[in-house]
């Protein structure tokens, strides 16, 4: 760029939604801010925090309420069209045609965007092997998995050579591998051309790549700096604790995350628990509280000092109630403990020529917390699906307490309990109507069903007058659980239920999960987020329908190469190895 | 260790939540009953094929007493009403391409002196054929108005008709249509409203959540299709009372074997409902198909044009559409005072339908592959 100006000046942000229940909320709460040239910019914060509102003000698509905002030194309340000239946005949803292919995707892009033909040549080029996508210009983006069109999202995007590049989340819903990809892309795009790069995050290892971070949450600017500054504020006060021999890790977290007064916050990783220490911490009980671990300090990571300010910001609006209490549900009496309650043997699910699950074996025990892990289309939906009755398998064989649950007699649906990927309750039903009828198809009724009722809505702090659809997505999240949870049942089914609430309330909701394993409820969960693999017993990672991993968190570790490694490189180096083998398969053969 | 009270209390739980599910959201509680009430009213005012005030244009020529008196009785039926006196014949085309008259009269100017001698006077009709039945209509009310004229006139007539209209005297289409309504309007609702009930569930996601509770498919089904059908015959029941106290139209039949016939039409539009719900996906995918339904099913009803008239293909088609049986049964009940024994008939396409389509969306419910 030519002047030497800022690429963004806000001062006194600010934006107002009216809620759903009609209530004003801000959005943007008074942020100012200033972004320099050239550098990759990051806008971190959980989900909620505004990062999408503000990334929609700067594109000039959403008019501030108050406040000033220049944009390439540009008013962009004035002239919105003016800075919409000279930037590329890729929206969290990009508008890709999926009956149309990735070259007639670019095709279409760089016609709206008005590229010269001559350009174009160049520009495809470069964008399809930066994207590593030359291969699949034919192939309609329908077709194409979620990390593949997100990088196509991506390419469609710079069709043009903007001077501001402006990506909101574009690295949500996509597995870590295609995760890595898109970062280099990024990455290469500004130290090749120079180009701003505006990039908003809910996953804290991204922001670590950033030159200057931006830290959001509930509309307001937490704190600015390189990361390297941002994270000094939590120097000294990070550690790892390692268990004893045979204690799992997650036990000593949930040890650790219930003296809040101690601990900041705590999470297991790598078969330790990393804490962050309260520097008021009163020394002798700090001691006694880790008496039995191996304590040992660590480099303090951004992520370190975001939870401290969310926890600070929490302390201060004191308007997140408490966690949901970890009361315990009645101990589960086991017939046989040492049978496993689901079997699994040679499943295959195959959709027309492909194969979604391919040849897979596996058991779970009773009070076990089982994970299925993989990227996006490696099949652990399809598996999850199956397990659940709520899909028939191709061939293999399947057993669910005993029973297949797709043409078991309904008593034994009557025994798991299910929480979907997406809210799937009523949304136009208050928390005790969903309630009330979720009881009453699991044959709840009369005293019993009040009862049970009564004890879910205190346990997870629900309030029963809410309308379920306007309640915060970790509020949904609980209700969905508490609904899940209100038959007792012997196996609870969670398809991601972490994804889209922030840190906070993920913590809470494994803090449930862990408790209610330690009462005998066997738990199978998905999830895309790997360092909550290591609150399971058990992983199993699957890629292209087949099973590449299955064991402790720490086997896969191990497996993967180095036992210390933190999941996401662990995933990253067992998905690899998968594909590498894959590859050589068909050539040995 | 499910008993029947359980089972029972299963499917009420699922009912309750449908039923607070509809009341709950503003946009379907205006559903419930506007297009009901407002269609009863469109329908009973609007769709009409009786002839009012329908303006003709006259060329009289012969400006004789017999031509004043013949117009004067046409204008005195209160069906025509005259728009234009025309002065010549070049001005006849004029008037009917534009769509200013109906129908032009034209008395030519020897028509006083043939009547005076006691000969044929004809006179001629010029009709907008455009719209072949109210054309027809004019020209037969013309013929019964020059009719009774011939006859005060002595001449004889060697053949009369003397016509009784049972059922409806006056021979009142509103009569005809009115009751039809009473089944045709509510099933619209009823289909749409059961057709989007599982494609809602299936795309919001609840539907998972409801197949890995303990609830069986006939369970669900029971849940699903009595909600719909509960709300197809409130709304009979709306369009019912507008049209015996709006429209004062009276009831011959007995009402509970009305309602007997409505109930089992209502099902048989659930089950079909239910099973276009349970092969969609997406609420869009039911609507389109069933506004793809409705249009065939209203038109191979016998609502506005007889069975009877149609070619033998399409009357067998009917067979399969409850709405013709539906119209059938509600018509005969109303305004002829028809007994169980007469419209029992009606009863077995009616079930036949419910049979099939019901179990049909049952087994569709978990069989359909996402």
């Amino acid at each position: 760029m030519s002047d030497g100006g800022a690429t963004i000046t806000a001062t006194g942000l600010r934006k107002t939604f009216a809620g759903p229940d009609g209530h004003a909320i801000a959005a943007i709460d008074d942020i100012s801010l200033t972004v320099h040239p050239g550098k990759l910019t990051a806008l971190v914060g959980p989900d909620g925090a505004g990062k999408t509102t503000l990334i929609r003000m700067i594109a000039g698509l959403l008019k501030p309420d108050a406040g000033s905002l220049c944009v390439l030194g540009i008013d962009v309340a004035a002239d919105p069209q003016a800075v919409q000239d000279r930037i590329s946005y890729m929206p969290q949803r990009f508008g890709l045609y999926e009956d149309l292919s990735v070259q007639e995707n670019l095709d279409l892009y760089a016609d709206l965007h008005g590229v010269p033909q001559k350009e174009r040549k160049e520009r495809f080029a470069r964008m399809l092997e930066m994207t590593d996508m030359a291969r699949f210009t034919e192939r309609p983006a329908g077709k194409l998995s979620g990390g593949m069109k997100q990088k196509l999202g991506l390419a469609c995007t710079l069709v043009r050579s903007p001077d501001l590049l402006l990506l909101d989340e574009p690295s949500v819903g996509v597995d870590p591998l295609s995760r890595r990809d898109l970062w280099k892309i990024v990455q290469q795009l500004v130290d090749d051309e120079k180009l701003s790069v505006i990039v908003s995050t809910a996953y804290m290892d991204e922001a670590e790549r950033c030159a200057q971070v931006f830290v959001m949450n509930r509309g307001r600017l937490l704190a600015e700096g390189p990361p390297g500054d941002l994270k000094k504020q939590a120097a000294g006060l990070t550690f790892t604790a390692t268990p004893p021999e045979g204690m799992p890790a997650r036990e000593l977290q949930a040890r650790l995350i219930d003296a809040p007064d101690l601990i900041i916050d705590a999470v297991p990783r790598g078969g330790s628990v990393r804490f962050i220490r309260r520097p008021e911490a009163d020394e002798a009980r700090f001691f006694e509280l880790l008496h039995d671990a191996l304590v040992e300090a660590r480099p303090e990571e951004i992520e370190d000092a975001f939870m401290m300010m969310l926890r600070r910001q929490e302390r201060q609006d004191r308007k997140t109630p408490a966690e949901p209490a970890a009361a315990s549900v009645a101990a589960k009496r086991r017939d046989n403990p040492d049978k496993p309650v689901i079997v699994v043997r040679d499943l295959v699910r195959k959709f027309g020529d492909f194969t979604a699950v391919a040849s897979t074996s596996f058991d779970v025990a009773p009070g076990e917390i089982f994970g299925l892990l993989g990227p996006n289309g490696a099949g652990k939906t399809t598996t999850f699906r199956m397990l659940c009755g709520l899909l028939p398998a191709t061939s293999g064989h399947l057993e669910v307490a005993g029973l297949n649950l797709r043409n078991a007699r309904a008593e034994a649906r009557g025994r798991i309990g299910y929480v979907s990927q997406k809210f799937a309750l009523y949304g136009n039903l208050s928390v005790r109507e969903n309630l009330e009828f979720f009881g009453g198809a699991y044959g709840l009724r009369g005293k019993a069903l009040r009862t049970r009722i009564a004890a879910s809505l205190e346990r997870f702090d629900l309030d029963p007058a809410m309308q379920s659809g306007l309640l915060p997505a970790g509020y949904k999240q609980r209700l969905a659980m508490a609904t899940g949870l209100l038959h007792e049942p012997d196996i609870l089914f969670l398809d991601e239920p972490t994804s889209g609430i922030d840190p906070l309330a993920r913590r809470a909701f494994w803090h449930t999960i862990t408790s209610l394993a330690g009462d005998g409820v066997t738990i199978i969960i998905t999830t895309h987020f790997m360092e909550e693999a290591e609150y399971c017993d058990r992983i199993a990672i699957q890629d292209a329908g087949e099973m590449l991993a299955l064991g402790t968190p720490r086997a896969v570790r191990k497996e993967a190469g180095d036992e210390g490694m933190d999941m996401n490189n662990a995933f990253i180096a067992i998905v690899e190895q998968g594909r590498a083998a894959r590859n050589r398969k068909p050539s040995a053969a | 260790m499910a008993g029947p009270v359980t089972y029972i209390a299963q499917v009420l739980s699922l009912i309750r939540k449908e039923m607070l599910a509809l009341v709950k959201d503003p946009a379907n509680r205006t559903l419930l009953f506007m297009p009901a009430i407002m269609q009863a009213l469109l329908f009973g005012y609007g769709a009409t094929y009786d002839l009012t005030h329908a303006p003709y244009a006259v060329l009289d020529q012969s400006r004789g007493a017999a031509s004043t008196e013949l117009l004067a009785r046409l204008d005195g039926t209160g069906v025509f009403e005259r728009v234009a006196t025309l002065t010549s014949s070049g001005q006849i085309a004029a008037m009917i391409d534009s769509g200013e008259a109906l129908l032009v009269i034209a008395l030519p100017a020897d028509f006083e002196a043939r009547l005076a001698a006691g000969r044929e006077a004809p006179l001629q009709l010029i009709l907008d054929g455009r719209n072949s039945s109210t054309a027809g209509l004019a020209s037969a009310y013309v013929g019964a108005v020059v009719a009774a004229y011939n006859g005060t006139r002595g001449v004889s007539t060697p053949v009369t008709i003397e016509r009784r209209a049972w059922f409806n005297p006056n021979l009142e289409s509103r009569w005809n249509m009115m009751p039809a309504l009473i089944a045709a309007l509510s099933m619209m609702q009823t289909l749409l409203l059961a057709a989007l009930s599982v494609a809602r569930e299936r795309e919001q996601g609840t539907f998972d959540q409801l197949l890995v509770t303990p609830l069986t498919p006939l369970q669900i089904l029971i849940g699903k299709a009595l909600p719909s059908m509960l709300v197809g015959i409130f709304q009979s029941t709306l369009i019912f009372l507008i049209i015996l106290f709006w429209f004062q139209i009276p009831l011959n039949g007995s009402v509970w074997l009305l309602y007997l016939g409505l109930a089992m039409f209502t099902l048989a539009s659930v089950g079909i409902g239910l099973s276009i719900s349970a092969v969609s996906l997406t609420m869009q995918q039911a609507m389109l198909y069933t506004f793809m339904l409705i249009m065939p099913l209203m038109l191979l009803s016998g609502l506005l044009t007889p069975v009877r008239n149609m070619p033998e293909a399409l009357q067998v088609a009917t067979f399969v559409n409850p709405l013709r049986f539906g119209v059938d049964l509600v018509r005969r009940v109303y305004l002829e005072g028809a007994t169980f024994g007469d419209v029992a008939f009606n009863f077995v396409p009616l079930l036949a339908v419910a049979a099939v389509t019901l179990p049909l969306a049952a087994w569709l419910f978990r069989n359909r592959l996402a």
